[in-house]
């Protein structure tokens, strides 16, 4: 957990979530591209880098509050990724800064909550289920995850780690789906045998937040 | 990969500005990414837009002007438009009747379109209505799909309902025109190559010189299945097939549009066409009205893809009205 004093998350230290995936979709925007381009149309790995890249510049300016923050992360996704991803992120980001509010930092439990808003939002936007094969199905297990860590006494640092760790098995389990969400599903049965790119790209996000909160801070 | 470019990060903005260039009946929104008319129809006329990735040219700023569409909103290259794009375009080309959304069935169209119809009215009051597209019958219309994809019929539906906005039909009966072509268009189509997107500098997916891709949509995704390499007869019977099976097409007239995806020569076109022609006709669908050229493409992808409308005395006096964009033109 970033703050070892208090432990909670501070804004700063969500800014450096932003920056680590940021940082990450640049690393790997070559291979979600590549799953894209199996069973997609090649284009998650640059939309999410060009996504990535404005927020980092409109959060350079620090809003006042998480709420703030996250929304205008949510907006800026929404604004220039398009696609599925530019509507599911954005949406994202909006849901998490509309629960946290005008908080300016965040315990592990209102964390929780903050994840939870967003992949409901995720679910409401997509309209996806579990075992769609889709980005829920990494979003899915890793709010799980993050809530029975803390249940049993993690911090937001140690609960955001088993979040990242369920969320590359969710990525992982998606090899073997049929896609029914989204441009894959057109493949039908075809679509298996491929990890689905919304499940990366979605474990990377989570991998970025477990990085950020780390103490001490860990490399993407 | 070989292409006319500056830099893959800027084909959008680029092309724009090209668009522009050429043509002076059209206004370009640099900021919005959104082709407009550069002449506003009348007040008191419903106005139509659609918008989607780019790369599916002359889709969609090739049909804005008189008798078709009052603007396009272009996403990056086979990316959605982003809501605030739309927004600003719905509410631009609102003359206080309302205005209609074409979106073809893409997971990310739909989505991007339905944040922007919330965007606009919220913003405006402008009233909203939308038509999703969904004509290619390579998928199967199922809960264990995201649905029909809209493909080649959004051409033809564009045009049906940009003439009756003009001639001063009201939303609703836009809306209902637009569900009555919807429902009774299928369109199918095949790939001989795969296409390359700019930013992703190689072909999307791997095609053997010797086989074709069955069921593509125009986006470069793969299709449902693989078979070697045909004669056009061959390919024509794969396209029209599964269209005729699909919604009979015999007791109307039929507008019918033969589309390359891009990379294929108009000869091989004609060649395929006339088999196509050939096929209705033992068929016995009565086809009133065709089109052959590339209305719909998948940037540099070879291929086709057949669209068959049923129509009616109305949809055709609708199809024949004038229409002035650089995609379409006649009557004028």
């Amino acid at each position: 957990m970033a703050d070892t004093d208090t432990g909670t998350v501070t804004q700063a230290q969500l800014v450096g979530w932003l920056a680590a995936f940021r940082d990450a979709v640049h690393e790997h925007g070559a291979h979600l591209t590549e799953l894209d381009s199996a069973i997609g149309d090649a284009d998650h790995g640059s939309n999410l880098v060009r996504g990535m890249d404005a927020v980092m510049v409109a959060v350079e300016a620090p809003p006042d509050s998480v709420g703030a923050l996250l929304k205008k992360v949510g907006m800026t996704l929404v604004t220039s990724v398009g696609g599925a991803s530019g509507p599911l992120y954005g949406t994202f980001f909006l849901r998490a800064g509309t629960a946290a509010g005008d908080a300016t930092e965040l315990d592990a439990a209102a964390l929780a909550a903050v994840l939870r808003a967003a992949v409901e939002g995720v679910v409401a936007r997509g309209k996806a289920d579990r075992g769609d094969k889709t980005m829920y199905d990494a979003l899915g297990p890793a709010l799980e995850a993050y809530d029975a860590a803390l249940a049993s006494g993690a911090d937001a640092a140690g609960a955001a780690r088993a979040a990242a760790d369920a969320a590359a098995r969710g990525r992982d389990a998606t090899e073997p789906m049929q896609a029914l969400k989204g441009r894959a599903s057109y493949l039908g049965e075809r679509s298996i045998g491929h990890v689905d790119p919304g499940s990366a790209s979605a474990t990377l996000l989570v991998e970025a937040l477990a990085a950020a909160l780390a103490d001490p801070p860990a490399d993407p | 990969m070989k292409k006319l470019i500056n830099d893959p990060a800027n084909v959008l903005a680029d092309a724009l500005r090209g668009i522009e260039a050429a043509h002076p009946e059209l206004r370009v929104d640099h900021q919005h990414r959104v082709i407009y008319r550069a002449e506003p129809k009348q007040d008191g006329r419903v106005a139509i837009i659609s918008g989607g990735g780019s790369g599916h040219e002359p889709l969609h700023g090739g049909f804005v002007g008189p008798g078709m569409l009052d603007a396009a909103c272009a996403g990056e290259v086979f990316t959605s438009p982003t809501p605030d794009q739309v927004a600003e375009a719905t509410t631009a080309v609102d003359r206080g009747a309302g205005v209609l959304h074409v979106v073809k069935n893409y997971t990310g169209d739909v989505m991007n379109f339905e944040m922007a119809g919330e965007l606009a009215a919220a913003d405006s009051g402008v009233r909203v209505e939308t038509v999703v597209t969904a004509d290619d019958v390579a998928v199967q219309d199922s809960t264990y799909t995201a649905g029909r994809r809209g493909v080649g019929l959004t051409v033809l539906l564009e045009k049906i309902v940009g003439a009756a906005a003009e001639e001063g039909q009201d939303l609703d009966a836009v809306v209902a025109l637009a569900q009555r072509v919807n429902d009774a268009g299928r369109s199918m189509g095949i790939a001989l190559t795969s296409c390359t997107v700019p930013a992703a500098g190689k072909p999307t997916f791997d095609l053997p010189e010797d086989e074709m891709e069955v069921g593509v949509g125009i986006h470069g995704e793969p299709g449902r299945r693989r078979v070697p390499l045909a004669p056009a007869s061959e390919v024509a019977a794969l396209l029209v097939e599964p269209v005729l099976a699909d919604r009979d097409a015999t007791g109307s007239p039929a507008i019918v549009m033969l589309n390359g995806m891009g990379g294929t020569p108009l000869i091989e076109l004609y060649v395929l066409y006339g088999e196509v022609a050939r096929l209705l006709a033992d068929a016995g669908v009565p086809v009133a009205r065709r089109l052959v050229g590339n209305y719909i493409t998948s940037l540099d992808m070879a291929g086709a893809s057949l669209t068959v409308l049923g129509a009616d005395e109305d949809l055709l006096r609708l199809w024949d009205a004038p229409v002035d964009t650089s995609g379409l033109r006649w009557g004028v």
